[in-house]
This record gives structure tokens, C-alpha cells and sequence, in this order.
């Protein structure tokens, strides 16, 4: 047992800020750590700057253009990236649908679809979720019904983030007969999200963003040789891409860092003689968070060594997912409580490039309470956290 | 003892909560928000046709007595609806402010206005440094010839924007942090020294902060130096408001998911039928009923001394805040991807709550206050 990184990882480690330093551009680092909205753009541009580097994607083989680094490294990378305020890989194509592909995917299909991910040319979404099938994932009700070497698909799905954007959709999909248990009538398939029978329409959260969308099929005609491996394999396919996005929700490099800006900003913001940082029921509250989060940090080392000696992460990894949340959304809520009132006014445009009107409040005080809010999501997304903790329930405890 | 309401208290409730029903339904609500003023004129005139901006306001002044008790009934009724109509910031804050601290000839001039709906007020304390201590202000108050004019900026003033005049905090002497020296003052709001931003919070109610720049005033309230016992009563009887605002706000939390897990259905059957759902609807359920206690008891005590129990109402507001925080977060939670939605109601009494423990004190500086009382 070490802790210690060795050498080469120090190395490493030096390398990825050095890469961060000099290709990361502080605008785009600064609105990332301050949670300020990125255009599509933006975030095209980061991913490109990675595939350049050839770090797109951290978690697939090398002889599909992944890095092919140790847990470590990857561990390393994310640290780096989080400090360096690098923004989020949007997970569809790089980490969600390109798993599947490379695992259960044809050759025609790895070929087809893989070096546009890589190269993020193409942007992809999630279709799973449907009005009555969210923690129960299973009972989707989107039909594909075979017509000849289509597919002909009927349905609406929800919560799609940032559908607006995609120009491809990974869809679940009914193709068994609606007497067939659900698992068993499911199928996997790849849709063009570019198709006229697709309506995309926004639904806006409760802080007024528009980052989710309900994605309507209308007979939406879909060539057969889009379906991932065999028809009613889709449900045994989405359960692997469920393992693969638990490894890094621990989320805890984000965290840390916030974590850190959390006491820097404690230490500026006055709290009328003093600071708040010097209110010791404030101080406390960051200090437990920071306890958890160390602990959390180790539980994730210890799901990555087990990976890293060969051991696929297990529904144990359901603990990262739900402690990691409850950290998030732990430090959502002291950045609200560090910002007063400046946690009230609903005044987003002016974290907008072309603002140029009064400023209210100090740096990201006003977007505290939108984040507070729109991370509530972080426990209902992704398998719900009730859905994690009968994960470990049923699978671990045996209950 | 004897929690039952008197007639005339009974009746106040009703009136109230037929208005919610009847004309502050949340589609009514989503238009009032989207509108220019961000708040209904019309309602503002049905407050005061039907009294209730008199309800502050005690028999000498011409209101209604002003007990606590009935505010809470309001309130309670406001926190169904989420009434973003400028009531506290108008009535309970300004308004109460001139009756605390004004002379006979400032009671005259104002009150009846307010009470007859025709004058939006604003009472501006807070300051950016400032938080919650309501010791600490910075802005002057510079005597010139007979005459103050004040410097300064103020935070996050609720009806800011729509207000036509002002009661501000300013300090006429002393260090920043001086319990003396603070004085209140009447402004006219559309002063040209006065410069506004004004804005919607996030719960839909309208705000601003204010920069006053040599301003005149239209009078001192009170003694000169001696407000902040007055604004600190001020204070702790708004907070009584939003603290009955988030019982009645944590009621229709409540209900809403209660009914949402009954009906809603996964892996076939309603969610409701979970025990693990169970459960946390009851803590939501005991967390709501905790709430309304110590509101209650609050409310009792500062009506049997005077208005005035500030060790009482900071145990309210601690404990109210810790309910809101949990059937805010549990109602979100247990309607899922829909609780996040801005098309249902839940959402936006999420928010609400969330602000109320952030207003007037947070929950921490209640609780601290508490101890140290």
C-alpha cells in the first residue's frame, strides 16, 4: 500500500499543467470554476483542444484513440483539470454512447461513429428517461417497430440535456412485444437527431435555464443497421454504460476545489467588523464538509485501486454517487449561505460576455442560489439516490 | 389556554385564504411575474379594500390592532400562494417603521396612504458589508445647514424598485459598528440623487439595490442616533411574516408531494406505497407541524410583551429555517425530474423557502442570537 505518487506520475502530473497552463484559455477557466454559462462552442473548442493533445478520451482503449493511462493518471488528470478550472467533457459521446459502441458496437459502427466522438464533431445525447419511466428505466414505452431494414420510431423522450445542441441521440427503445417483460423488449439504438419527425421543445428548470429538453419521435424512420448489437440486449447494454458513469461521479476534484474558493472567498467576504470566515458556526460547517470529502476521496481511491488491479467497479460504487452528491449539494448550499442577499437577486445575464450594465453583488454571489437549484438534479439524475441506495441494499447488504 | 382564533381573527383567515384560492392560483401567480411590474396593482388594491394592509397597523394609527397573531394568519395564507405582492417590505417594514418611530404629523402623513394602497414603500437597512448585523452601516446621514443628506448604497431592498418612498438607515455618527448613531429617515425615492437597479429575486418578489448620493431627506424618524432598537423590532416583526409565510409555504410543499407519491407510479405501483418514501413524507409531515409551533409560540409571546420578544422569534426563525431547508429539498427530491421543472408549483415553493432562510437573519445567526439572549 502507497500513497505516494511515483516518479513518472509526478511527471505526469507536471506535464497535464503544463498542457492546462498553456491551452486552457483563463476566460473559459474562470467562468468554469464560477459555474457561468458555456456556449456549445465553448465547449467544442475545449474538446477539440483535447483531442489534439490526444486526452479526449481518458477511459477508452488505445486502439480506439483512447489515452490508455493507469487510474492513477486518470486520477492525476481530473485533479489537474478541476483545479485548472477545465470544464466538463460532456459525457454523452466520450463517455456514455462510446463505451457502447466499442463493447457491443459493430466494426461498420465503431468506424462510423467513434472518430467523430473522438474529435467531438458530432454531439450526442441521452434518450432514456420517459414521463413514466424514470427510476424505473425499464418501463420506457418509445417504440421501434422493424419495417423492412428500418425502424419506424414512435415516442417522446425527457430530461435530455442539452438536446438542443446534439446531432445524434442514444435512444432505448421497445422492440419486443408489449406483453414481453420489460428488460427483455429493449433494444439499443442510434438516431439522427437531424431527422424532421424529431421535435426537440425546452423545458425550463427552476433556475431559468433552458438545459433540458423533451425529444419527440414521430415516425421517425431509422436505418436497421443503427441498432447496437441484437434486439432486447438494450437494457444488458445500459446497465454497463451505467457502471462506466459511476467511475468519476464521485465528483470529488470538483469539489475540492470548490471547497478551496469556498474559504478564499469566506476569508474577502465581510461579515460586518469581521470575516465570515471567522464566524466559527461557518468555519465548522466548511470543515465538516472538507472531513467528508476526504473521506469520500479515499472511498474513490479505493474503488480506482480495485479497478486498477482488475476488478471491475461494483455496486459498491453506488456510495460515490450518493456521498458525492451530498457533498455537491452540501457546498451549493454554503456558497448560498456565504452570499446573503446577494443569493436573491435573479440577475443571470450578468455573467453574460456582453454585459455591461450594474453589477449587483460581488463575483458569483447572485449565481450561488441558481446553482443551489439546479444541482438538486445531481441526486435525481443518473439513477436516482434512492435508486443508488437500493442498489446497495439489495446488492451488497442482500437485503 | 386556548389556541382556538376569535371571530374577527377567523374571518381574516378566511378572506385571506378565499383570495389565495379563488384569485392567486399559480397560473395567476406565473402572469404576475412575467408582467412589466412584476407584481399586481389590482391585488395591491384588493389588500387594502379588504383591510388587510390596516392589519400592521394598531387602532391609534387607524389599523387594526396590529397583533402578531393576525400577521401570522396573513402570512400563513400568503405562503400558500406565494404572494410576491409587496405587503412586508410596504406594511410590516416601512409602514411599521413610521408607526414605531414617526412623529403624529409623519403617522398622518404616510400611514393612511399605505393603508388605503396608495403609496409603495421600501425600508432600506442592509448593506453589502453589513449581512445581518444591523449594527453595521456605513451610510451617512450629513447634517448641512438644518438639513441631512445621505451617502451610501443599500442591499437587496425588497420593493426597491416600485417604491416611491423610501425609509433608510443611515448612520448620523459613530464607527461603523456603533450601536448608536443610527438614525432612520424618510426619502423620496424618485430623487434624482437616488439611483436604482431594480430586479426580481429568485422567489419572484421585487427588489433593488439603491445608491444615494447627497440625497435629501424628507424627515428623521425618531431620535437622532437611536433607531436600532426600532429597526432590530422592525426586523424581527418582518421576520415573524416570512417565518409564517414558510409554515404556510411547507403546508403546500407538503400536500403536493404527498399527493405526487399517491399517484405517481414506478415499477408498478405508486411510489407512496415505498416505505423509504414513507417515512420521509412523515419527517416532511413533523418538520411542517414543528414549524407552526414555534411560530405560534413566537407569535404569542411577542403579542403578550408589547410586540417585542426577540428570544422567542429567533428560536422561530432557527427552527423554521431547518424545516424549510429539509420539505424544501425533500419535495424536489421526491417528485424527481419534475420538482425541477419551472412548469409546477413545487419548484418555486422550493425557492421561496430557500430565501426565507436566507432573509432577516439565516438560520445560524438566529440560532447564535438565540443563545446569546
Amino acid at each position: 500500500m502507497n500513497l505516494n505518487f511515483t516518479a513518472e506520475e509526478k511527471e505526469f502530473q507536471q506535464e497535464v499543467r503544463q498542457f492546462l497552463q498553456e491551452k486552457l484559455p483563463s476566460e473559459l477557466a474562470r467562468k468554469t470554476k464560477k459555474a457561468i454559462h458555456l456556449s456549445k462552442e465553448e465547449y467544442i473548442q475545449w474538446q477539440q483542444t483535447l483531442y489534439i493533445q490526444g486526452w479526449a478520451a481518458t477511459n477508452w482503449p488505445v486502439e480506439y484513440g483512447g489515452t490508455g493511462w493507469t487510474q492513477t493518471q486518470k486520477y492525476i488528470f481530473a485533479n489537474e483539470c478541476a483545479i485548472g478550472g477545465a470544464p466538463d467533457i460532456i459525457p454523452f459521446g466520450l463517455k456514455m454512447v462510446a463505451p457502447i459502441i466499442y463493447t457491443f458496437g459493430s466494426e461498420e459502427q465503431k468506424q462510423r461513429f467513434l472518430p467523430d466522438i473522438l474529435s467531438s464533431k458530432v454531439w450526442w445525447c441521452q434518450g432514456y428517461s420517459e414521463t413514466g419511466a424514470g427510476s424505473d428505466l425499464a418501463a420506457v414505452r418509445t417504440t421501434a417497430v422493424k419495417e423492412g431494414d428500418e425502424y419506424v420510431v414512435n415516442g417522446t423522450k425527457t430530461w435530455t440535456t442539452l438536446g438542443q445542441y446534439a446531432d445524434w441521440i442514444f435512444c432505448l427503445v421497445r422492440t419486443g412485444h408489449p406483453s414481453e417483460k420489460n428488460q427483455e423488449a429493449i433494444s439499443f439504438l442510434l438516431i439522427n437527431m437531424h431527422d424532421p419527425k424529431i421535435t426537440v421543445s425546452p423545458i425550463i428548470t427552476i433556475d431559468g435555464k433552458h438545459e433540458v429538453n423533451e425529444v419527440h419521435f414521430d415516425g421517425v424512420r431509422v436505418p436497421a443497421e443503427n441498432l447496437i448489437g441484437a434486439e432486447g440486449q438494450g437494457w444488458t447494454y445500459a446497465k454497463v454504460l451505467l457502471t462506466h458513469e459511476r467511475t468519476g461521479i464521485a465528483r470529488v476534484a470538483m469539489s475540492k476545489d470548490r471547497l478551496v474558493q469556498l474559504k478564499e472567498l469566506a476569508e474577502t467576504t465581510a461579515d460586518g467588523a469581521d470575516k465570515l470566515i471567522d464566524d466559527p458556526i461557518f468555519a465548522q460547517k466548511v470543515a465538516n464538509l472538507e472531513i467528508d470529502l476526504l473521506a469520500l476521496e479515499y472511498t474513490d481511491l479505493r474503488t480506482l485501486s480495485a479497478i486498477s488491479t482488475g476488478k471491475a467497479p461494483g455496486p459498491e460504487s453506488s456510495i460515490l454517487k450518493i456521498v458525492g452528491t451530498q457533498i455537491i449539494q452540501a457546498i451549493d448550499e454554503l456558497y448560498v449561505e456565504a452570499a446573503g442577499y446577494y443569493s436573491m437577486p435573479f440577475v443571470p445575464e450578468q455573467y453574460h460576455d456582453d454585459f455591461d450594465g450594474q453589477f449587483i453583488g460581488t463575483d458569483v454571489a447572485t449565481n450561488s442560489s441558481l446553482r443551489y437549484f439546479n444541482n438538486r438534479k445531481t441526486s435525481i439524475y443518473g439513477g436516482s439516490n434512492e435508486i443508488q441506495t437500493n442498489i446497495i441494499s439489495k446488492a451488497v447488504l442482500g437485503l | 389556554m386556548d389556541f382556538s382564533l376569535s371571530s374577527e381573527q377567523q374571518m381574516i383567515q378566511d378572506s385571506v385564504s378565499r383570495f389565495i384560492l379563488n384569485d392567486y392560483d399559480f397560473d395567476s401567480r406565473r402572469k404576475i411575474l412575467k408582467s412589466a411590474a412584476g407584481y399586481s396593482q389590482e391585488n395591491w388594491k384588493v389588500f387594502a379594500d379588504l383591510g388587510w394592509l390596516m392589519l400592521p397597523f394598531g387602532e391609534e394609527d387607524g389599523g387594526l390592532g396590529g397583533s402578531m397573531v393576525d400577521l401570522m394568519l396573513v402570512m400563513e395564507e400568503f405562503g400558500k400562494g406565494m404572494v410576491v405582492e409587496p405587503f412586508i417590505a410596504t406594511a410590516v417594514m416601512a409602514g411599521g417603521a413610521i408607526a414605531l418611530t414617526g412623529n403624529q404629523e409623519q403617522k398622518d402623513d404616510y400611514l393612511p396612504r399605505i393603508m388605503a394602497g396608495e403609496l409603495q414603500m421600501a425600508f432600506a437597512y442592509a448593506e453589502p458589508q453589513s449581512r445581518y448585523h444591523l449594527n453595521n452601516v456605513t451610510c451617512s446621514a450629513i447634517e448641512k445647514e438644518g438639513e441631512f443628506v445621505i451617502t451610501g448604497q443599500k442591499s437587496v431592498v425588497l420593493n426597491g424598485n416600485h417604491a416611491d418612498t423610501l425609509v433608510v438607515a443611515a448612520r448620523t455618527s459613530g464607527d461603523v459598528n456603533d450601536p448608536n448613531g443610527i438614525s432612520l429617515f424618510i426619502v423620496d425615492a424618485h430623487h434624482p440623487s437616488v439611483r436604482r437597479k431594480g430586479y426580481a429575486n429568485v422567489d419572484g418578489h421585487q427588489a433593488a439595490d439603491i445608491w444615494f448620493d447627497k440625497t435629501p431627506t424628507l424627515g428623521l424618524l425618531g431620535a437622532q442616533g437611536k433607531a436600532l432598537p426600532a429597526i432590530e423590532n422592525i426586523i424581527d416583526k418582518a421576520t415573524v411574516a416570512v417565518c409564517a409565510e414558510a409554515v404556510g409555504a411547507m403546508q403546500i410543499a407538503h400536500e403536493r408531494t404527498l399527493e405526487y407519491a399517491k399517484t405517481r407510479k414506478q415499477f408498478g405501483r405508486t411510489i407512496g406505497s415505498f416505505q423509504a418514501i414513507q417515512h420521509r413524507l412523515v419527517h416532511m409531515f413533523i418538520e411542517h407541524q414543528q414549524a407552526k409551533s414555534i411560530l405560534l409560540m413566537a407569535v404569542l409571546k411577542m403579542d403578550s410583551n408589547n410586540g417585542n420578544d426577540p428570544k422567542a422569534l429567533s428560536a422561530a426563525k432557527s427552527r423554521i429555517g431547518k424545516a424549510a431547508n429539509l420539505v424544501g429539498r425533500e419535495s424536489i427530491q421526491i417528485h424527481g425530474g419534475i420538482g425541477m421543472t419551472d412548469e409546477i408549483d413545487v419548484g418555486h415553493l422550493f425557492k421561496r423557502l430557500t430565501t426565507i432562510q436566507y432573509l432577516f437573519g439565516s438560520t445560524d445567526v438566529h440560532t447564535k442570537r438565540f443563545a446569546s439572549l
